[in-house]
């Protein structure tokens, strides 16, 4: 459905995009991740006819961005960061002018904009004006403008930006429920969204692109083996050293970090070769050794660190990543 | 065709729904009233001391009160039309609606021509409102009614010439206020233009005075379309577009 080939913008001072290629198959959700200012935003310009390439090409359901791009244009329903309103307009004129915008056949303006109403659940404040509308509303409003024509792909850059926790919950439930009828490419910077929506992952970093693949398979291609997370109380009877020296011992075990310190109370991170289960061996070892195990619980390496792994920041200056919820 | 008007229509949805129309409304009322009220007393006066002194001076109300009427309100409209045309790319660029216009499937010059369009009909209802002062003319005159239509023809074109710059002007930048002081600047400029014509009568002077814009109203406003007054007005319109054109695409190359 999309094809991107050694795709380039550069400006005069600097390289907002530099050599990227990847293509997205019909119908996949695919989660666009960088941190700010990674070219997100460039690139998705450069698929919706907005900005010209540099170099390279991009094709957008067969129809090149460059040469045909009305046709690229036809096709593809763009929700720009900031949400396109016009305030002093009601929310079903100004999706009945979009409708028409997007070449929607006159006859079926109205009933374009009834069914992107009711899908997009914005029915309650149809005749109200965009200006009074809160937040989350105009995000709905800016989907279903983008959804109108019905077209094949679906470009939303930073969707849920801004939202409240419930907001957010919300308008990623509908970018589900649109999948299956469009191709969906979504940027964000919030790394739990890409779990929760996409099935496939784009990582691009200061222009560059850093990995594409599905999400299971990134994060089993960045990790290390399974980590467990462990809790013992020694009742004062050894110290934090002990106890690690201890679990180093069992076999299995590649590395055991310290986390918390609370009294008595010992937290630590343990991390195994790849593909040995040490649970049961480490669960024995604390017992035997007349300590009380609180907790024991594996710990699988998120998104979010194969995300430092493959941007490599975790070494380096820190990325803005927001981890949970919103900016 | 269809988009052109969807586009113009939404444009004038817009300038009815805020203030802006009902304001323009309102001044330019006020002041084409006040003018012909002024100018149709005058003529009044006039004629009643020609037949009191009983010598009669041939009173013509064409060319003693249409003809002066349409001359203010060119001058009038010079201060007006940039409030018309200043909105319409810098709100769209500032509010990033333009990103909406600019990726649906709508050639640039749609775009441009509904925008423009919708500042000419907005421009065309303020004229109404003087032709609603004329019908008391023809209520209690008999004026010649073929120099009121071209005077108006020629008024909507010197509109139609300014606001065309003005849409120009407007794509430069996302502040309504610097585009409406940059076009106040430009219509100022193109009207003293003529006043150049008191130093003689120089090459350059008459460049400068064909360039002036109000000048071309005058064979209007006396019931004459000449063509170099018409190529004027069309060859104008034709640059302020064109330029648009130009900014819109340039707008993409550097976003």
């Amino acid at each position: 459905m999309i094809q991107v080939e050694g795709l380039s913008k550069r400006y005069a001072r600097h390289v907002a995009v530099n050599n990227i290629s990847f293509s997205v198959e019909k119908g996949d959700i695919v989660g666009f991740l960088g941190p700010n200012g990674a070219g997100k935003t460039t690139t998705m310009r450069i698929l919706t006819c907005f900005l010209p390439p540099t170099e390279g090409k991009a094709t957008v359901a067969g129809f090149d961005v460059f040469e045909q791009p009305h046709e690229v244009k036809k096709h593809i329903g763009y929700l720009p960061e900031a949400p396109p309103l016009y305030p002093e307009m009601s929310v079903e004129d100004y999706l009945a002018f979009v409708a028409r915008l997007k070449s929607v056949p006159a006859a079926e303006v109205k009933q374009r904009t009834d069914q992107v109403i009711e899908r997009c659940a914005i029915g309650d404040n149809r005749s109200r004006l965009i200006s009074k509308l809160s937040k989350g509303y105009r995000q709905r409003v800016g989907l279903a403008q983008a959804i109108i024509h019905n077209p094949d792909v679906l470009i939303l850059d930073e969707p849920t930006s801004g939202l409240d926790p419930k907001q957010i919950n919300e308008t990623r439930e509908l970018i589900k429920n649109l999948s299956g009828e469009h191709t969906i490419i979504l940027s964000t910077h919030i790394l739990p969204e890409v779990e929760a929506v996409c099935q496939k992952v784009i990582i691009i970093n200061k222009g560059r692109l850093v990995a594409t693949d599905s999400v299971e398979n990134l994060k089993s291609r960045a990790g290390v083996g399974s980590a467990i997370q462990v809790q013992v109380d020694t009742a004062g009877e050894a110290d934090g050293v002990t106890v690690r020296q201890r679990i180093e011992q069992v076999p299995g075990v590649s590395k055991v970090l310290d986390r918390a310190v609370h009294g008595n109370r010992f937290v630590f991170e343990i991390e195994s070769l790849q593909g040995r289960n040490t649970r049961p061996d480490v669960a024995r070892a604390i017992v035997h050794a007349g300590w009380n195990l609180l907790e024991l619980k594996s710990s699988t390496l998120t998104l979010e660190e194969v995300f430092l792994e493959l941007t490599g920041s975790h070494t380096g200056e820190p990325v803005p990543v927001v981890a949970g919820g919103a900016e | 065709m269809r988009n052109i008007w969807t586009i113009c229509r939404r444009e004038l949805y817009a300038y009815f729904v805020s203030p802006i129309a009902w304001v323009l409304l309102t001044i330019f009322a006020l002041l084409s009233g006040v003018f012909t009220y002024i100018i149709s007393a005058s003529f009044v006066r006039a004629s009643l001391e020609g037949q009191m002194s009983g010598q009669s001076f041939p009173m013509n109300l064409n060319e003693q009160v249409i003809a002066p009427l349409f001359s203010n309100i060119a001058v009038v409209g010079l201060f007006l039309i940039p409030l018309i045309s200043m909105r319409l790319f810098a709100e769209e660029k500032r509010q990033g609606t333009i990103e909406l216009l600019v990726t649906s499937p709508v050639h640039d010059f749609e775009i441009i021509l509904g925008k423009w369009l919708s500042a000419v009909l907005m421009y065309a209802a303020l004229l109404a409102i003087l032709a609603l002062d004329y019908s008391f003319l023809f209520i209690y005159g008999n004026p010649d009614w073929k120099p009121v239509l071209t005077g108006f023809l020629g008024a909507v074109l010197q509109g139609a010439c300014l606001l065309a710059f003005g849409t120009f002007i407007s794509t430069l930048t996302r502040n309504q206020i610097v585009a409406g002081a940059i076009g106040f600047a430009l219509a100022l400029i193109l009207w003293i233009l003529n006043w150049t014509t008191s130093f003689g009568n120089s090459v350059m002077v008459q460049v400068l005075n064909y360039l002036s814009i109000v000048s071309h109203m005058d064979s209007f406003s006396r019931g004459v379309i000449d063509t170099k007054d018409l190529i004027y007005y069309l060859s104008m319109i034709f640059l302020g577009l064109f330029l648009t054109a130009r900014s819109l695409e340039s707008i993409r190359w550097k976003a």
